[in-house]
């Protein structure tokens, strides 16, 4: 019989089925598990982006708040009884335009001060009584060094009773601590996410090995190296994390996208105007984008890594 | 034929071996005084002592329960036994180290019972997969995986899953994937089984070729019928855990 089959021997290997698989992943591909994994680290790639996202747009907002009110000086003139306002806030003009750091200082007119109070008074008021103060709102030259501010100060102070100047420091503190403390928070809720994500894929790669201990053990038998498993499954988990990874990458990416269209529909709004100068204009720049990406691309890696190193420990620890 | 046949199976330097020399080749296996119990069970084999030679043909034999499977087990290094010594390819099994253990799986072909084919992959891949686990390139072996698969009677059944296969099919897909490495010893159990006796025969054939061609091979059985047709072959009889040789 079996010479009989030997004579029907054709060597060509032309004649192989076209049809014929010839490089399936040892790991079976596709599973409910393998498909629960990926949207998991779908999700949590998701998560892990938007925190990212959200930390660079609250990191780059309070730069441009930081770097803007950094450059103004505001100059306070009070009024005094027995002396002309508008006079004693001109000389105050004068004093701070002499100085060579300073690009402009403009004195806000009484309509625009009482304009201020707007938003505490009501509209419609006659301030006229009221002792409201003016205000020189001073740019500095770009790229200049701080001006001497005691000095300045104190040349203001000799010749302008009443005055007072505010280089908005502690506002810039506080903004600063402000702004860092969201960028902590969204540190540590990102390391969160990638905590989580490292033990739903610890426990899918440990659910995988039980339910592919046959396949383990086989392998074995036919002589395969404990490497060689590890990576085979290393491979098919890299394959769930970069597939879960890059779902979630895009979805965030989409979302940052969908935010700054909204957003920019929305600038012309006084809420949208309001939000916009907290968080600036939602729109993610390129490296925002790639960060993103990033994300997406090393949680895939790491996922792949990881799992090769439990099932390398597993196999260390059946042996 | 019968050449092509041990072309492709192994080399035939081994089969040129004169046979007064085979004592001095070293042994395939030696156990000496071994004994294997689970837990704190009684023990299930005791005081096996045998040793399977270099192009030898033995039965392993005995009811159903008696340890034919565990004492291949213990072969196949997949148990270590309670106590006593076990020698493969003049190793100490107890000094290897894991890369060795590889190393000597590699010598051996094993043919389960069960068949243990991979469900996910084809009959070739299946086949194929003592070649890609040693790293070797698909093409490298593409050519002497389909003339086996033909030689088996496969050829049209090579891009087929297992659970399409009968059983007779995936018995031949297991034997073809033993042979495929062309072991120094091939291990099967009950590899008749699940077959007609036509197709038995045509496998215990099979097996006497890869013998002659100076392969050892064990055939783990409690088919008498299968035995008789091969009276050249050692018996090793398994009962009540003590191991009985009939040369």
């Amino acid at each position: 019989m079996m010479t009989e089959t030997a004579d029907t021997l054709e060597p060509s290997v032309e004649a192989l089925p076209a049809r014929l698989k010839r490089d399936m992943p040892l790991v079976p591909a596709s599973s409910i598990a393998g498909r629960a994994l990926i949207i998991v680290i779908a999700i949590m790639t998701f998560l892990a982006a938007l925190t990212a996202g959200a930390a660079m747009l609250i990191a780059g907002a309070s730069q441009g708040w930081r770097e803007s009110v950094s450059r103004e000086i505001t100059v306070q003139v009070r009024p005094t009884p027995g002396r002309d306002l508008e006079a004693e806030a001109q000389k105050a003009a004068d004093i701070v335009g002499a100085v060579p750091e300073v690009a402009e200082a403009r004195v806000f007119t009484k309509a625009e001060s009482e304009h201020l109070l707007e938003p505490w008074l009501g509209t419609g008021l006659d301030l006229g009584e009221l002792p409201v103060p003016r205000l020189i709102v001073v740019k500095l030259k770009e790229g200049a060094p701080p001006p001497d501010l005691p000095a300045l100060r104190k040349a203001l102070v000799d010749k302008v009773p009443g005055v007072s100047l505010d280089d908005h420091r502690q506002w810039l503190a506080r903004l600063g601590v402000m702004a860092n403390t969201i960028v902590v928070v969204a540190a540590v809720i990102f390391a969160l996410v990638i905590i989580a994500m490292a033990f739903a894929v610890a426990f899918a790669t440990r659910g995988a090995m039980a339910g592919n201990r046959e396949i383990i053990d086989v392998l074995h038998f036919v002589g395969a190296e404990d490497r060689y498993i590890a990576s085979e499954f290393r491979r098919h988990f890299l394959r769930l994390g970069l597939e879960g990874g890059g779902l979630g990458a895009a979805l965030a990416i989409a979302t940052f996208m969908l935010a700054g269209a909204v957003s920019s529909w929305w600038a012309a709004t006084p809420s949208g105007d309001q939000l916009e100068a907290l968080f600036g204009s939602f729109l993610l720049n390129w490296r925002g984008y790639a960060v993103i990406a990033f994300i997406g691309a090393s949680i895939g890696m790491v996922t792949g890594s990881m799992s090769r190193a439990i099932v390398f420990r597993h196999l260390h620890n059946l042996s | 034929m019968a050449s092509q046949i041990v072309d492709l199976i192994g080399s035939a330097d081994r089969s040129m071996v004169p046979p007064q020399l085979s004592a001095k080749v070293p042994q395939v296996v030696r156990f000496e005084n071994v004994g294997l119990r689970y837990g704190m069970g009684a023990e299930i084999l005791r005081d096996i002592t045998f040793a399977i030679e270099p192009q030898s043909f033995q039965f392993l034999t005995g009811p159903s329960g008696a340890g034919k499977t565990t004492l291949l087990r213990l072969i196949l290094l997949a148990l270590k036994p309670t106590r006593g010594f076990i020698k493969l390819f003049e190793r100490d099994v107890t000094t290897l180290r894991k890369g060795e253990i590889t190393a000597i799986r590699r010598r051996i072909g094993v043919v389960f019972q069960d068949f243990r084919l991979l469900d996910h992959l084809t009959t070739y891949e299946n086949v194929a997969l003592p070649l890609r686990v040693m790293g070797r390139g698909e093409t490298t072996y593409r050519a002497e995986v389909v003339e086996l698969l033909r030689w088996v009677g496969l050829g049209e059944r090579m891009h087929v899953l297992p659970p399409v296969l009968s059983g007779g099919e995936k018995q031949r897909a297991a034997i073809a994937r033993a042979l495929i490495v062309r072991p120094e010893l091939l291990l099967a159990d009950e590899p008749t089984g699940n077959v007609d006796p036509h197709l038995a025969r045509r496998l215990l054939r099979l097996f006497i070729e890869l013998h002659k061609s100076g392969t050892s091979v064990v055939i783990a059985t409690h088919d008498l019928g299968l035995m008789d047709q091969f009276e050249g072959a050692r018996r090793l009889v398994l009962g009540d855990g003590r191991l009985h040789i009939y040369d």
